[in-house]
């Protein structure tokens, strides 16, 4: 039985504690927004917040996040559009849209440690997070965009 | 259920729309507006043997339901055509409601490839708007007892001008339904001066859901009572089960069974590939029982494909005389008599490559009743109706498709084995089943872009121009898929960048010889132009240098004076438009690369060491389109693009923010097939796996900035998803040779052996 904490709901589970926390949110808890891409971090479509940390969920196995505090896309913005969402969809970023919830994580967890990054700052941080419809630069620019309004 | 509800989309509209809305259906073949009138129009479209092909409902409270029929990956083309629809029926965008299309030949033509949604459906779409307006107007007149032609509309409200009234879309949605629908002759479009949305352009209808994890994609479909399954393909393209050993599958927590399915009969075309699936409670326990499987394969005749002796082959193939798909002057003749210090060879290479769009395959499928409803990430809803009516022996209506939003396509989405496999699966075990492929079966069983070998000689005048020029292509075609035993490049794949090679040269011989498919083709991001515009535009780079003048100079000289290319000799199929409405102007190519020119500041861009500038110039899929692009190169041979430039000629561009988008998309796509886009085999195994062999461009490696500049032009629409790809690739790779003199005639860099 694992205890785990998911957009501050506390959870049981009793199925297989090796089981990613990708699959226990998608297939288990149905918290869709967060996507499969690859299964070995790779990709970062999978990325949420282990207390406030992003990690890759496909990679994770639940028991190893049972004392955290997880966050998903879906409680980002509940009580309104967050920063970076908002600069998201000024700079009309997505196309296909599949890996932005995990790079919305990932760039929301850059600007919790550095609040003003660099060019090289941005790539560095977001390189673990693929787009393969190409919106980089438009990334690049939310980011700086989000920054800026000193999220 | 109620996940299932946002995308099932069958009942919606008629749920929604009550009979006294305004419903129209609009025909694939506009005549039909001479046709019987369309009253409560649902019905008739429902009945109609001719495919209509966009709805427009409009509710008594205002709302406006648009359909989307075509499917949306990444191009916001389930917000682009609709926005046309919306422009001529002058409705309020922001009380537009756009609704899902399940597949279903009343629409036409529903396969969401070739960058032709807009081109082809632009004019049908502006009728049925133009026609459900037009019968708005004559509900108001009618009120009002005032000849329609004093009436106007404005914004989503009619408006009589001389007595100042005005009804809302909404008030006249009962009335407007007893209308009969006017005939094409009687339709005012607008005037392009008139236009509201029509190349102003919004953003995505879907936009904010896709920044907030709501957006439902094939991945995140949900059904009551369904199982999940993954499924062991043959290693071999063409192989098959031997024996199973599933003992220790079984024993995996949450496995319930494995199911053995059927290899295809040839030819492959979107059959499930066979294999054994193994049925699970949750995804994850699918993929770990899968791992637990001991399968032996019988491979075939595949089993000897080795992709580096192909490549040889390839290659000897390319240098030997083959067909000839046209033909100016007498190149070989020309080639013979000129003497070697003037006779210029290469020979360009593109191995295979995935598409491994970011959503893996999945589909979710339920057989009940004799019928199957699925939800799936398709480009092409029709052919899922088609391959599961044939796997399963129903009518091809008793086939629900539902297109759900895709985690981007790129072609690969139009083949949908892997719906038809969740469909088998659904009916043998009769419940509804998900397959989830692994990136690993996306990497391992695409239908690949086909590999090519490319031979060309050229014979140079004391400038440098050539007075012959012989190119010869190799390749798999993708209609092997169709006809195991087609070898030679198909008319419609020859014509992108090949035949219609642009050049204005007396001796010219574009040739195309045979290969064998081991593994299946498929349509790629802008397909064959892939490699057709690597070699073209690469070796004509080589010839500028050789003849040490501008490259961009070069070029214009080759494309020579404006002129419109004439095919009249030739089979040529143009993206399968009408020549005459879409003819190949080589002024376009000249102008865009004129401003690509200009805009990128090249006369005053000096190429030095580890710093170059390259140029290219195609046509595709009706859009002409040159780039420029930038590299810097490290001693260690790391390659950064600070900057591209791109100048496109699309004809009349709906949405110009959305197209600027995926032409910055086109260029990350272009840098991953140069950097490293590669797929090799041995022993007919696929080499490659993930995103670690098969890497694809990230935000440190892609361009750093792209600016696209977009020709004003009131020609007909073209594409735009794929047209920037090719010459991207070109001009990067002559960027490279401007920084480095090394040459790329071997695609990708990572294992040209050029660098480090």
């Amino acid at each position: 039985m694992v205890k785990i904490n998911v957009n501050g709901v506390d959870h049981t589970f009793d199925g297989d504690p090796n089981m990613p926390l990708l699959w226990y949110l998608r297939d288990i808890l149905g918290l869709t927004g967060t996507k499969f891409g690859c299964g070995m971090a790779l990709c970062g479509a999978c990325t949420v917040h282990n207390n406030g940390v992003a990690i890759r969920s496909c990679i994770t196995p639940v028991s190893a996040a049972a004392n955290g505090k997880i966050r998903t896309i879906e409680d980002i913005g509940v009580n309104g559009l967050h920063p970076l969402q908002q600069a998201w969809i000024e700079g009309n970023v997505p196309q296909c849209g599949y890996c932005q919830s995990g790079q919305i994580m990932q760039a929301i967890s850059l600007l919790k440690s550095n609040p003003h990054p660099t060019d090289q700052q941005i790539d560095e941080a977001m390189a673990g997070n693929i787009c393969r419809c190409g919106t980089y630069q438009r990334i690049r620019q939310a980011i700086k965009m989000a920054a800026e309004k000193n999220v | 259920m109620s996940q299932i509800e946002n995308v099932s989309r069958r009942g919606f509209l008629k749920g929604i729309l009550g009979t006294s809305a305004l419903v129209l259906g609009a025909r694939y073949v506009p005549a039909i507006f001479s046709a019987a009138p369309l009253r409560n129009g649902m019905t008739d479209a429902d009945r109609a043997t001719f495919h209509p092909n966009v709805f427009v409902g409009i509710q008594p409270d205002g709302t406006t339901y648009i359909v989307a029929h075509r499917s949306e990956m990444g191009t916001a083309i389930r917000t682009s055509l609709p926005l046309v629809l919306a422009d001529e029926l002058d409705a309020d965008w922001t009380r537009v409601k756009i609704d899902q299309a399940i597949g279903d030949p009343r629409y036409g033509d529903q396969n969401t490839d070739g960058s032709h949604s807009i081109r082809s459906f632009f004019d049908i779409v502006r009728e049925c708007g133009a026609s459900a307006r037009w019968m708005l107007i004559q509900a108001a007149a009618q009120q009002w007892n005032v000849p329609a032609s004093e009436c106007s509309t404005e914004l989503h409200t009619v408006v009589h001008t001389k007595s100042g009234r005005k009804l809302s879309y909404g008030a006249l949605a009962s009335s407007a339904a007893k209308i009969e629908v006017p005939k094409k002759e009687q339709l005012q479009l607008k005037k392009p001066a008139q236009w509201r949305y029509i190349g102003k352009g919004v953003t995505s209808y879907d936009l904010e859901k896709l920044c907030t994890g709501k957006a439902m994609y094939g991945m995140d479909a949900r059904l009551d009572g369904m199982v999940y399954a993954s499924i062991e393909h043959p290693p071999v393209f063409g192989g098959k089960i031997k024996s199973v050993d599933d003992q220790d599958a079984l024993k995996v927590t949450g496995v319930h069974q494995t199911v053995s399915i059927d290899p295809f009969k040839p030819p492959a075309a979107f059959q499930p590939l066979g294999g054994v699936a193994v049925i699970a409670d949750n995804t994850w326990a699918a993929f770990q029982g899968r791992k637990k499987l001991k399968i032996n394969w019988e491979n075939g005749p595949n089993e000897s494909y080795d992709s580096a002796e192909y490549k040889k082959e390839l290659q000897d193939t390319a240098r030997k005389p083959a067909k000839v798909v046209r033909s100016v002057g007498d190149a070989n003749s020309a080639l013979v008599s000129a003497p070697a210090s003037n006779m210029v060879e290469a020979e360009y290479y593109v191995p295979l490559l995935a598409h491994a769009p970011m959503e893996p395959m999945v589909a979710l499928a339920e057989f009940k009743d004799g019928k199957v409803t699925v939800w799936a990430p398709t480009q092409n809803p029709q052919a899922v109706q088609a391959i599961i009516s044939s796997e399963l022996g129903i009518p091809k209506e008793n086939v629900i498709c539902n297109v759900t939003l895709l985690g981007g396509g790129f072609g690969r989405k139009s083949k949908p084995d892997y719906v038809a496999e969740a469909a088998v699966l659904s009916k043998k075990l009769g419940r509804p089943v998900k397959v989830v492929w692994t990136r690993e079966d996306d990497v391992k069983f695409d239908y690949y872009n086909a590999v090519a070998g490319m031979y060309f000689k050229a014979a140079v005048d004391a400038q440098g121009k050539p007075t012959a020029w012989l190119q010869r292509s190799v390749f798999p075609p993708i209609t092997s898929i169709f006809d195991a035993s087609a070898i030679y490049g198909d008319p419609p794949h020859l014509a992108q960048g090949w035949t219609d090679m642009p050049y204005d040269l007396p001796n010219i011989s574009i040739e195309n010889g045979p290969a064998k498919a081991h593994v299946r083709i498929g349509w790629l991001r802008s397909v064959a132009n892939i490699y057709h515009g690597f070699g073209v535009q690469c070796f004509t780079d080589e010839l500028a240098h050789r003849a040490q003048r501008d490259p961009a100079e070069y070029l214009l000289d080759l494309i020579g004076q404006p002129r419109t290319l004439d095919f009249a000799h030739v089979e040529y199929p143009n993206y399968g438009a009408d020549y005459k409405t879409y003819p190949w102007e080589t002024g376009r190519l000249r102008h865009v690369t004129d401003l690509v020119v200009e805009k990128s500041g090249w006369a005053n861009k000096k190429s030095t060491k580890g710093h170059g500038f390259g140029i290219a110039a195609h046509r595709s899929f009706l859009t002409y389109v040159a780039t420029v692009v930038e590299v810097e190169i490290n001693d260690q041979g790391e390659i950064r693009i600070p900057r591209v430039d791109t100048a496109l000629d699309a004809g009349l561009v709906v949405n110009p923010e959305i197209t600027r988008a995926q032409f910055e998309g086109a260029a990350v796509f272009g840098t991953s097939i140069v950097r490293s886009g590669e797929i090799t085999a041995k022993n007919g195994v696929i080499q490659q796996s993930n995103f670690n062999d098969y890497p694809v461009a990230r935000i440190n490696e892609a361009p750093q900035q792209t600016n696209v500049y977009i020709v004003d032009s009131s020609a007909p629409p073209a594409g735009v998803g794929e047209p920037g790809v090719p010459p991207f690739v070109a001009a990067f790779c002559n960027a490279i040779f401007a920084a480095t003199g090394k040459r790329v005639r071997n695609l990708p860099l990572s294992s040209s052996g050029l660098f480090g």
